[in-house]
Order: structure tokens, then sequence, then C-alpha cells
């Protein structure tokens, strides 16, 4: 029998990151996937990052994951969101080339030392004394190892919906995963369903770009990998075109024969990603919304049409896809539909995404509930990173919210559990104004090095950019003012007597790092690059300094450990709500118990008692 | 660590209460109040000042760090249990920087965390949490029903749309939201900060405990005003007269209604008049009387007040021993009602006491206070030049946070309900 320290079930965007992280780390790893083939594959959007989803593909690279570098190697359109707006919301996003996207995760693949890659449907895990010790293929081969982790994504009693027609699969032209769901049911796992929906594939040849409007990428793009400065293959434009009465009037007479509203799905949908028929319904008094035709690769006709995503049958999409302008004539490559799969309740998980109780099982991705390529990536690069930890027998790696949306987004999903697929946004991190997408490497990079999965290559590339940041911010920390001077330069700073250093003129909103440079020409020894770091840094330095007391508060919270056999039930002082919560939540820190809903500052007082009297008997 | 402070003993009337300052700037801030400190674990007596006025005389307690219920350095402030006193040394420490009112639960937790409580404090201590979240939910209930709900309702939804109108243009920046939402937003905070503001001045409820309530007497000239005052305080204060229009200042005469402070003011006569004199004496009267926690209007039957009287304010027939009537009347003169007029009076004073309830709390007022400083911020960045919808964003959220005792938690869930209900998000 062949022997992995781990092993990673799924070939999509969690699969391929956790696969790597483990690697990485030096544990043997597996991939096991259903087409080996079809590692990489997109099964939606054409397109990586956006607003906290760009967050988190800086997070993922700056621990030299796979997912910032792919999409460089396919990136075909990038525009940074919020450009005009402060860099902490400011979020990288690329359209991909699908082939490109799946070419380059295959290449990254192979070229990664300690991971094999194999073919086959797992059906089943082994287990040995409790801990889960390897998985069994649907042709009963037999591979163990110390961890394994499942990234099955959409695949577990998927079942696909275009109108009133119904077929089992894991996303278009793939089986489900139905034995090894059986198998997880029989974890005693709580099990939730959701939906996700994608809109139907168009024919580029066959739509009339000449008389739609056209949005082009950004002037100066700026790309994902903290290692690539700029695009790196051909970059093209998207086109714009809209619903408009007619279209709404075709789904509205039709709504009884959409999956979805003739009563056809149980699963709960992603508010933020309504199918057409929701926008139409929902938003009745709205008589147009946008569509955005994105081209799937710069060799391909396929274009995807965001924003009217469906489950209607196929000539009603044929309809009303073609009531649109430059649509005319469109024909459908593939239609579009809703997909409806298992997720298990992420509050059965630790923080190292192991399955709190079935231990050396690890889950991450879709599986968890969330839903986007960024998001189970994210995901993937802890779990990768715990299963090998756990197999090399050192204790996990956490990232916290005060750290990372990488740890906001954990920390979301196991203490609070989810409702409908979760999805990453800036305003779900409170410590927003420093967890920045410009300074992922800044806080993770060290991280990467000292757990011991960054390259030479990135460790190099980070050490310098470190030492010329440091050495940059030290110039300018010593570069100090009077206000008189301030003034004598066309600075306004307050007439107050206090000598300001240049670090600090450069907090104000309207004092440029050029205008600086002009003022003191010591400062243009500093490279652009590193200028505009600092820049971005002294934006927020006062709030800043604000928050860190709050995260220190956090932090102080985090410290706590609670126990996973810590019994809520029968707390006397604690309501039966809140033992009920706590319970199913099962925090890990006293940080986590304080964010689960209805946590009260004297509950935790009394936890945090409980805990003290716990350690005091040990002790005894 | 930052240092806080609380009312040890429960809240009411009691003969001596007792606030416990723990923390690095414990010492400091109570050498404030009362200059010199007693040694520690010696009490010593101190008259507490602030801003030159002196709040109480107290007993004064220090503790040194690791010899004290919290571990760290302590002071206990034993001061008299008046409602009034407390809350002026409450609000004394409040507007002391290095301070902050402590949470529910803090001092224990403190405790704990400098491992103060031995096991069987320990286990004592479920009890206390009990009494704790209780005390909290009843509070969170009062504070939920009734008018105050009603105020409190309306901050919280405020804040939600006025974050959620920002949240919406960051996080959805590439999706059909409007780009400016400037005017809504400010709106939004403008209405709360008023709101907040004049609930600040509210707050004065606890002041009247302290300071006294102004009750006007108000009628026109003749009416038996003076009479009335003069019998409700038993001394001839104000001048009689049978020409109408002898009181021209206002009179005011304190005295004690229902346990509480009350000042009342005997008015001029409301009437038109062409003397000038008179005229002035009138209008001081109306401005007086409205600005008076409560008016008593002296009214012959059928007679239409020139003051319109507010909800609250008590209407009485005056002259019961000329003309006999039913209803509250009253008569200065043989006596004849003033017993049921001064019940009447404590009794609405009494009730604001308590209709301000839950908001005189020192601990909401520190809130509220907090939360329209930041409100103020994130109205100017969002005014700014520079579009920096995330700072404001952060105010809002530091201001929502300070709110969290009295409008309670406001998560990003909200943020988001209230995004996905206003707009076709989903491209
Ligand atoms: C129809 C559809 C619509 C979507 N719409 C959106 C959207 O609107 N917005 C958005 O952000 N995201 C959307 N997505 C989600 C996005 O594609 C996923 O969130 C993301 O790809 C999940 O990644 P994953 O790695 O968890 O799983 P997946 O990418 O689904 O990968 C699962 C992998 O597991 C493998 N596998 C499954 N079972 C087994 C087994 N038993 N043995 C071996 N291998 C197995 C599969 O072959 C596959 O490689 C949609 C997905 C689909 C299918």
């Amino acid at each position: 029998m062949k022997h992995f320290d781990v092993i990673v079930v799924g070939g999509g965007h969690a699969g391929i990151e956790a696969a790597h992280a483990a690697a990485r780390m030096g544990a043997q790893t597996a991939l096991i996937t259903l087409k080996a083939d079809a590692i990489g594959v997109m099964s939606c959007n054409p397109a990586i990052g956006g607003l906290g989803k760009g967050h988190l593909v800086r997070e993922i690279d700056a621990m030299d994951g796979v997912m910032g570098v792919a999409a460089d190697m396919a990136g075909i359109q990038y525009r940074l969101l919020n450009r005009r707006k402060g860099p902490a919301v400011q979020g990288p996003r690329a359209q991909a080339d699908r082939k490109l996207y799946k070419a380059a995760s295959q290449q990254l693949t192979r070229n990664q030392k300690n991971l094999e890659v194999i073919e086959g449907e797992v059906a089943d895990l082994t287990t040995e004394n409790g801990r889960v010790s390897g998985v069994v293929l649907a042709d009963s081969t037999r591979i163990s190892a110390a961890s394994v982790i499942l990234t099955t994504g959409t695949f577990l009693n998927g079942v696909i919906h275009i109108g009133d027609q119904r077929q089992s699969g894991g996303r278009m032209g793939d089986k489900p995963s139905i034995k090894l769901a059986q198998r997880l049911a029989s974890l005693d796992l709580r099990l939730g369903r959701l939906k996700t929906g994608t809109p139907p594939r168009l024919n580029g040849k066959t739509i009339n770009w000449d008389i739609l409007e056209s949005q082009p990428g950004d002037d100066d793009p700026v790309v994902f990998s903290f290692l690539n400065k700029q695009p790196l293959v051909k970059q093209i434009s998207c086109g714009i075109t809209h619903t408009n009465e007619k279209t709404h009037d075709i789904i509205r007479e039709n709504l009884n024969r959409s999956a979805m509203y003739g009563g056809h799905i149980d699963g709960v949908g992603p508010r933020y990603c309504p199918s057409i028929e929701d926008k139409v319904v929902r938003f009745a008094d709205k008589t147009s919304h946008q569509v955005f035709l994105e081209p799937e690769g710069l060799d391909d006709n396929t274009v995807y049409p965001n924003g009217i995503s469906t489950s209607l049958p196929l000539e009603i999409q044929e309809q009303y896809v073609r009531s649109m302008r430059g649509l005319e004539n469109v024909e459908i490559m593939q239609p579009g539909y809703a997909i409806e799969y298992d997720y298990v309740d992420p509050r059965s998980l630790s923080a190292a995404l192991e399955l709190r109780n079935q231990p050396g099982l690890y889950l991450a991705g879709q599986i968890n509930g969330t839903t986007g390529y960024e998001e189970a990536a994210a995901q993937g690069l802890v779990a990768g990173l715990n299963a090998a930890l756990s197999s090399q027998r050192r204790a996990p790696i956490i990232l916290s919210r005060t750290q990372s949306y990488i740890g906001v987004m954990i920390d979301d999903l196991i203490t609070r559990g989810v409702t409908e697929p979760y999805r990453m946004f800036t305003s779900r991190a409170e410590f927003r104004l420093s967890l920045r997408a410009d300074n992922a490497d800044q806080r993770l990079t060290p991280i990467a090095i000292e757990l011991g999965c960054a390259s030479q290559e990135r460790t190099q590339n980070y050490l310098r950019k470190e030492n010329a940041l440091s050495a940059g911010k030290a110039k300018m920390d010593a570069m100090v003012i009077t206000p008189k001077e301030a003034v004598s330069h066309g600075f306004k700073v307050n007439q107050d007597g206090q000598r300001r250093s240049v670090f600090e003129l450069l907090s104000y909103p309207d004092i440029t790092f050029d205008l600086l440079a002009v003022a003191f020409p010591d400062l243009n020894e500093i490279d652009a690059p590193i200028a505009a770091q600092l820049s971005k840094d002294a934006l927020y330095a006062n709030y800043l300094e604000r928050q860190s007391r709050d995260i220190a508060a956090m932090q102080r919270d985090e410290a706590w450990k609670i126990p996973a056999d810590f019994q809520y039930l029968n707390l006397s002082g604690l309501s039966n709500e809140l033992q009920q919560k706590l319970q199913t939540a099962r925090p890990s820190t006293l940080g986590q118990a304080a964010r689960v809903d209805g946590v009260t500052p004297a509950a935790l007082a009394l936890i945090l008692a409980k805990l003290r009297q716990g350690r005091r008997e040990k002790v005894a | 660590m930052e240092t806080i402070f609380a009312l040890a003993t429960a809240r009411g009337k009691a003969g001596v209460a007792v606030i416990r300052i723990s923390g690095p700037s414990s010492w400091d801030a109570a050498a404030h109040l009362c200059g010199t400190l007693p040694a520690p674990r010696q009490a010593g007596l101190r008259v507490l000042r602030w801003h030159e006025e002196a709040l109480d005389e107290a007993v004064v307690l220090c503790f040194e760090a690791g010899a004290s219920f919290t571990g760290e350095r302590v002071v206990e402030l034993h001061i008299h249990g008046a409602v009034a006193t407390v809350t002026a040394v409450l609000r004394a420490l409040g507007e002391s920087p290095e301070l902050r009112m402590a949470e529910a639960g803090e001092f224990t937790r403190r405790a704990l965390e400098n491992e103060r409580l031995d096991l069987a404090q320990v286990e004592g201590l479920s009890d206390l949490i009990e009494a704790e979240t209780e005390a909290q939910r009843k509070q969170a209930m009062k504070v939920l029903s009734g008018a105050v709900g009603r105020i409190v309702d309306d901050w919280r939804a405020g804040l939600i749309r006025a974050a959620a109108l920002l949240e919406a243009t960051i996080d959805f920046a590439d999706e059909d939201v409007p780009v400016d939402v400037t005017p809504e937003v400010m709106f939004e905070l403008n209405r709360i900060e008023t709101d907040l503001r004049r609930e600040l001045a509210r707050f004065s409820a606890a002041e009247r405990i302290r300071d006294g309530f102004e009750v006007a007497i108000v009628g026109r000239p003749n009416a038996g005003k003076s009479t009335l005052l003069n019998a409700l305080s038993g001394r001839e204060a104000a001048i009689i007269s049978e020409i109408a229009g002898t009181t021209r200042d206002v009179i005011e005469v304190r005295m004690d209604i229902s346990g509480l402070a009350v000042t009342l003011l005997d008015t001029a006569g409301l009437r038109q008049t062409d003397d000038v004199v008179e005229a002035i004496g009138v209008d001081r009267a109306v401005e007086r009387a409205k600005a008076a926690d409560l008016r008593i209007f002296l009214l012959d039957r059928e007679e239409i007040p020139l003051l319109s009287p507010e909800d609250d304010d008590l209407i009485v027939y005056g002259k019961s021993d000329i003309h006999s009537s039913d209803g509250l009347s009253v008569s200065g003169k043989t006596g004849d009602g003033l017993d049921v007029l001064v019940a009447e009076i404590g009794q609405k004073l009494l009730h604001r006491t308590q209709g301000a309830g839950v908001m005189t709390r020192e601990r909401h007022r520190d809130a509220i206070q907090a939360a329209s400083q930041a409100l103020g911020f994130a109205k100017n960045e969002v005014m700014s030049d520079y579009d920096r919808p995330e700072l404001a964003a952060d105010y809002l959220r530091m201001a929502a946070r300070s709110l969290e005792s009295l409008v309670g938690r406001v998560d990003v869930e909200n943020l988001l309900d209230e995004i996905f209900s206003s707009f076709c998000i989903g491209k």
C-alpha cells in the first residue's frame, strides 16, 4: 500500500492550494482527483480577485501559494477596483484566460517537489484508533496517509437543475460524489444544503461587438503576485450590454419554469450573486441590469455573460439572451444551470480546519459552505499547512483576524457558521485599515519564511523589499522639521511648535511623496515602489495606532485557549440559549467565544473563571 | 492596561456608596479628585472636588497592586449614597481621559486574570454573574420597550443605513450601486447626531435630581397664583394684593415634594398689557414658565389659557372657596385641594426621574458621548475632498460599538442585509 504524509482529495482551487502548501512544507503529498486534466478548472466566472477576494489572493501569494502566480500567468484584463479610494479598500482583479489558468495550475503542480497526482474517485476513508489513516478509491485501491484533506467542492450529492430537468452532477459534465457523501453522512456531522448558479456560455463569434460598449483594463495594471511586476500575457477588453423590459417580460412570463421558482430547489443561494430571475422579481422597478461580456480566453470564442445566471429551461435562456442589444443572434454554447450540493457545518472545524471529532481529517473550500475560487484556495492553504504540520507532529498554524483576511474568514466560518454561501467582503474585516492587499507580504511572508513554506526566491525577494522599506522609513523618521520649516516648503501644518518627521508629513492627505522629494532631495534615493509602499503605510498610521489597541485586546482574549471538551451545558449562570450556542460553535479561544452571537462580557467572565478553575485543578 | 471604574454597590438611595477604580492610573485619578491620598490600606477622610466644585466628603481607601481585589492598583471612594452624589462623582471620573467605565463583569475578570480569586470565590461567582446577566437583560428590555426603545431603534436603523451605504460603495464598487451616497449618509448622520445631542441634554433628569425641578404657576392676573404659592410654601413669600398685576418679577420658593427638590415659581399674570413695565414682566414670566419642568395652570372655569399647556402640565381651578366645582380644584385661602395638588406634582416629577430611567446611567452617557464624537469624525471624512469612505466607515464602526449597550450589536451581517435588500447586487 502506498503511503503519504498528506492526501488531498479534489483538484479544484482548494485542493491545488492544499496540496502545494503541504508539499512546500516538505510533506510527501498525493493529490487525488477525478480527472487529472481538470486540475485548475474554473467552474464559473473566468476571473480572479476583486474586493476582499483580491486581498485573499495576495495573502495566499504572500504565503508563497499558487493562486496569484497562476492568475498572473493567465491574466488578460487587470482592473484595480476602488482605484480612487484608499489603498485599504483597493482590490486587484483580473479576467483570466480559462485555458491558460488551467495550464498554469497543471504546470506548477508538475513542477512542485513532493507532490504526486493520482487520478481516481475517493469512495471511502479509513481510520485507525479513531484517527483518519487514508482513503479507499472506487476501484478499491487503498492509500494511507497521516492526514487527509477533503476539497470536493460542489460534488457532494450534487444535483444540477435546468428548468424542470434535474440530473445529478458535481458540475456540468462531471459526476457527483455519492459514495464519499454517504461516508461523510456516517461521520455524524451536521450537513446542510446550499445552491449556486451559473449563466449560459455564449459563442463570441455570434456577438455583435461593434455596437457594444467596451471596457478596457487599467492603463497601469496591478498584478497579483509580489513576484511579478506586470502582466505576462496579452491584454484584452470586455463588452457591456444590458437587460431591458423585453428581457424582463420573458423572464417574468416563464418564472414558473425556473428550477428555483418552480420549487425544485431547497438549498439557499447567495444573495450577492442572485440569478436573473431573482433580480427581476426582487427589484421589479429596475428596468435594466448591466451585463458584462467576459471573453473566456485569448483564443477561445466562449463568452461568459456576467450577471445573468439562471435555471430557466434552455429555450427560454435563448429567448431572453437574444432580447439584449448585441446578442440578437447569439448562440448558447452551454446552458446556464443551478447546482445544489451538501456542505458541512463549518462550526464542526477547528481553526486549523481539522474536524474536531475526526482527528486527521481536514476540510477546505466550498465543502465548508463558502463560494468562490479565492475563498476555496485560502482555506486550502491553511488546511494544507496544518495537515503537513500535524504529520510532522508540529503545532498548528492559526492565522488570526488581527493578521489577515484568511483569519477573518476562517474565524467567521468556525464561530458563526453559514446561512448562505459565504463570500469575502472587506467589510468583514474589522481591522481593514491594517489588512491591506498591498501589505499582505509584510504581514504574512515572515510567517511563511519561519514555517518553512517559502521558496528561496520568495524569501530573497521579500527580504530585499523589507530592508529597503525599513531603510526608507528610518530615513524619513530621522528627518525632523519644525512647523515653520514645513510651511517654508509649502506644507500646511498646525503651527503648534510640534516637530514632525517627514514620515509623519506623508500621512497628511495632501502631502505626497513626490512633493516631499522636491523639498528634501535626499528622498530621491528611495526607489519609486518603496516610496509608494511607504506612502500607503503612512496614510493610515494615525488610525492604526487606535486599532492596535483593539488588536491587543483581541489578542489577549485569543491567548485564552478553551479545551475541546469544555462543558458549556450546565455551566450555571449561562442561559440555556447561550449554552446551546456555545456548545455548537465550540470556540477554541476566549476571543472566539466573544464573537459567538449573544455572548455578554459577564458570560465571558464566567467561562474564564471555569478555565482558571480547570487549570488550577490540573496543577493541584 | 486601561484603568476602569464603576459603582461597586447597588444603585439607588443608600447610606453609603462605594466607587471602585482599578488599573495603573487609579491612584493618580483619585488624587486628582481628593488631593493627597491616604497611605495604602488606611482610610482617609477627603473632600472630592471637580473643577473647583466640592462633590462630596468621602472615605478614601487605596490598595497597592498585588494586594487588591483585582490585583491591580485600586482606589475605593466611600461616598454618600444619594443618587445625585453618586452620579456627580461617576461623571467626574468619566471625564478623566485616562479612565473609562468598566464593562459588566470586568472587575471580576481582572481579578481572575491576575489570579486574585481562590477556588471558592470562583465557584461563588456564577451566582454573581447570573445576577449580572439578569440585570443586563432587564435593562435591555427596559430600553427596548416604549418611547426610549423607539428612539434607540431609530438610531440603530440610521447607523445601519449609513454604514451600509458606505460599505456598498466600497465592497460593491464594481456593481450597480449609487456612486454618490453622500447626501443620504449625511442626512442619517446628522439625524442621529442631533438625537444623541438631545439625549445628552436629557441626562439633565439626573441633574434635576441633584439641582431640583422648576414648577411654574401660571394664570391670568388675580387668578390667585400668589395665594396658592403661599399656601403651598406656608409662608408669605409673594406679595398678595387685590390689584391685578402686582407680581411683576418671578418669585421663587424652594420646597421638598415627595423627596424631590422643587422650586416653585410664581410668575406675573399673563395678559395683554399696555403698561411697559408690566409687559416686560409678562414676557419674562412666559419665558420662565416655558423653561420650567412643569407648569400649573390656574384657571377659571371655561377660561382658555394664553399660554398653551404641554402634555404633562397640570390644570387646576382656583378659588374653590368661591366657586364650588368638581375636578382638581384648590383654594389658597382655605387650603382645600392643596394636598391633592402636591401629591399630583410629586407624582409627575417622580415619574420623570424614572422616565429618564435607563438613559441616565453614566455608562450610557459615556457611550452616547463617544458615539456622537465618532459621528462627528465620520461626517468630516464623508465631506472631505478625499475619497476615503474606509475612514468614515471606521468611525461609524466606532460609533456603533460605543452604542452597543443601547442599540445591540451592529454586525456586518446587518449591513449586508441592508445592502442586499436595497441594491441589486450580483453581476
Ligand atoms: C455552477 C457553479 C456556479 C458557481 N457560481 C459561483 C459564483 O457565482 N460565484 C462564485 O464566487 N463562485 C461560484 N462558483 C464557485 C466556485 O467555482 C467554487 O467556489 C470553487 O471552485 C470551489 O473550489 P473547491 O476547490 O472547493 O471545489 P471545486 O472547484 O468544485 O473542486 C472540487 C474538486 O474535487 C474533485 N472531486 C470531487 N469529488 C471527488 C472524489 N470523490 N474523489 C476525487 N476527487 C473528487 C473534483 O474533480 C474537483 O476537482 C460556482 C461553481 C459552480 C459549479
